[in-house]
Formats: C-alpha cells, sequence, structure tokens
C-alpha cells in the first residue's frame, strides 16, 4: 500500500470514527462509512491540508469512494 | 457567566455606533478582537482605546477581493477565529418606483453577499475547531418591512433566511448560527433628526426611548458565549417593543 493510502485512510479514520478494517478502496464514504454532506466536505477539506494541494469542486464530487480519494491524490499532490 | 476570555471575534463595521459597541463589549468578556471597518481613524482610535487584544483589519466590503481576505486576515492575526459578528450594513433609501438598480445592488452586496461571503470563510475554519459563533446583525425591518428601504429591507430579511439555512447545515459541528434584529438605535443617523421626526419615531415605541448600542451589544455577547450553545438559528429582536413576533 502507497504512502499516500496510508495518510487517506488514517484521515477517514480519524474524521469518521470508523474501524480501520472497514476503510478498503471499495468503501463509499456516505453509503459504507456512514458520512453525511458535510463530512465529505470536511475529508475533503483535510485532504487538502495534509497533501498541500487543491481540489476544486468539480473534482471533488467524482471523491465518493476511498479508492477515489487515493487515485486522485496519488496523480495530484505534488 | 458569559466569559469570552481566550476567544477570537472578527466584528466588521465596527467603526458604526453598534460595531463599536459590539466590538467593546467582546472585549471586556476577554475576546481578542478584530475590527474591520472603512474608515481607518475610527478604527485606529478604538483599537487604542482598547489597548490590547485588538487587531485592525480594514476591508471594504463592498469588493469582492476585499471580501474574501478578510477572514484569512483576521483569522492570521488573532492565530484563529471563533466569532463572527457581520454588523456591517449601509442603507441608500429611496421609495421603490425610483429605486436605481445601483441603490438595489449596493446594499444587498454589503449587507448580504459580504456576510456570505464570510460566513462561508469562517465555517470552514470554525468546522475544523468544532465550534463556533456567527451572529448576523439583521434590523427590525427585516421582518416588518419600511417605506423607502425596499432594497435594506430586503438584505435584512435574506440575513434572517441565510442564518436559518446556514444554522441547520453547521449545527451538528458545534456552530451557532444566530441574528439579533435591532429597532431604532441612538446614533448619529438618529441625533440627526429633528424633534417632529424623533416623536414620530417614539410613538410607535412602547418603551418611548431610543435603544442603546449596548443594549445590541450585550445581545451578541450572549449568542456569542458558550452558554448560548443551544440557541441557533434564532432572531432576537430588540426594538422597545416596536413590534413583537
Amino acid at each position: 500500500m502507497s504512502d499516500i493510502a496510508d495518510r487517506v485512510k488514517k484521515i477517514v479514520v480519524e474524521h469518521l470514527g470508523v474501524d480501520a478494517e472497514k476503510v478498503t478502496d471499495n468503501a463509499n464514504f456516505i453509503d459504507d462509512l456512514g458520512a453525511d454532506s458535510l463530512d465529505t466536505v470536511e475529508l475533503v477539506m483535510a485532504f487538502e491540508e495534509e497533501f498541500n494541494v487543491e481540489i476544486p469542486d468539480d473534482a471533488a464530487e467524482t471523491i465518493v469512494t476511498v479508492g477515489d480519494a487515493i487515485k486522485f491524490l496519488e496523480k495530484n499532490a505534488a | 457567566m458569559f466569559d469570552l476570555t481566550g476567544r477570537k471575534a472578527l466584528v466588521t463595521g465596527a467603526t458604526g455606533g453598534i460595531g463599536g459597541a459590539i466590538a467593546r463589549a467582546l472585549h471586556a468578556k476577554g475576546a481578542t478582537v478584530a475590527i474591520s471597518g472603512t474608515r481607518r481613524s475610527a478604527l485606529d482610535e478604538l483599537a487604542s482605546s482598547l489597548g490590547d487584544r485588538v487587531h485592525v483589519v480594514e476591508a471594504n466590503l463592498s469588493d469582492k477581493d476585499s471580501v474574501e481576505a478578510l477572514v484569512p486576515a483576521a483569522e492570521s492575526a488573532m492565530e484563529g477565529l471563533d466569532i463572527l459578528v457581520n454588523n456591517a450594513g449601509i442603507t441608500k433609501d429611496n421609495l421603490f418606483m425610483r429605486m436605481k438598480d445601483e441603490e438595489w445592488d449596493s446594499v444587498i452586496a454589503v449587507n448580504l453577499t459580504a456576510s456570505f461571503r464570510l460566513s462561508r470563510a469562517a465555517v470552514k475554519t470554525m468546522m475544523r475547531r468544532r465550534y463556533g459563533r456567527i451572529v448576523n446583525i439583521g434590523s427590525v425591518v427585516g421582518s416588518t418591512g419600511n417605506p423607502g428601504q425596499g432594497n435594506y429591507a430586503a438584505s435584512k430579511a435574506g440575513l434572517i433566511g441565510m442564518t436559518k439555512a446556514l444554522a441547520a447545515e453547521v449545527a451538528s459541528r458545534n456552530i451557532t448560527v444566530n441574528c439579533v434584529a435591532p429597532g431604532f438605535i441612538q446614533s448619529p443617523m438618529t441625533d440627526a433628526l429633528n424633534d417632529k421626526q424623533k416623536d414620530a419615531i417614539l410613538g410607535t415605541i412602547p418603551m418611548a426611548r431610543l435603544g442603546q448600542g449596548d443594549e445590541i451589544a450585550s445581545a451578541v455577547v450572549y449568542l456569542s458565549s458558550g452558554e448560548a450553545g443551544y440557541v441557533t438559528g434564532h432572531t432576537l429582536h430588540i426594538n422597545g417593543g416596536m413590534a413583537m413576533f
């Protein structure tokens, strides 16, 4: 597992207060991890901070699973 | 009660009568305050009379870039932001049929759109901290209307709706959003009225006097405090009984 994936999963576990084993690549933030719409905004903000990258709204809308976030950040994080 | 020690507050329109009273009251309760306004000399005067725990952050709320820069500037000056008081407001009164687009647009821009942008920025940092207090200063005319103030009344009514929508969105993050709606408050503007105009106004107020800036400020202190943690989406009318809801 990449370093980015580790950091993403750590953020998700901390923010949503879910068990680490539930945070798989396929886990959907809302359907599987119990996030509400405000949580997803906060997660995007947390990713932006952690990876020092800007995630525009249209990109944020495509990030619905943990794997989506990892993929986006692997491509865009400095 | 209502201790604000360690809290960091941004007050817009702090050079006005009500805004100055709000900044003083929050400061007196221990908060660090960032005061913003358009008149630098008045801001400096207020800052020097308050002493410590004050930061002057200039802003022109009719300018988008200036508005966008305000919350980050206040946040970095105070190293945080817990309380936002959207107090700044302007009037450009005119009869509805004569009202120019420019009069409408500028009042909506400063009173409503700037409050939206500042709240949007403030909520971001408040969500991270899981704490925040936003107090929007409305007006009795936002609920009653007033001839000659179609733009102003619309902007203040808009604030009430915005307050409720935002309050519902961020309540789970321990952020409250409320509105304080003053009636007629003694200020340079009301001092300029002649006796006949004053009598006409006082005739509509059961308390038979104008309000004082301090009477608005103390409500803002309450809504900014930890004690008001279960109050959100509310509009607190302070008008000597001239309109009861």
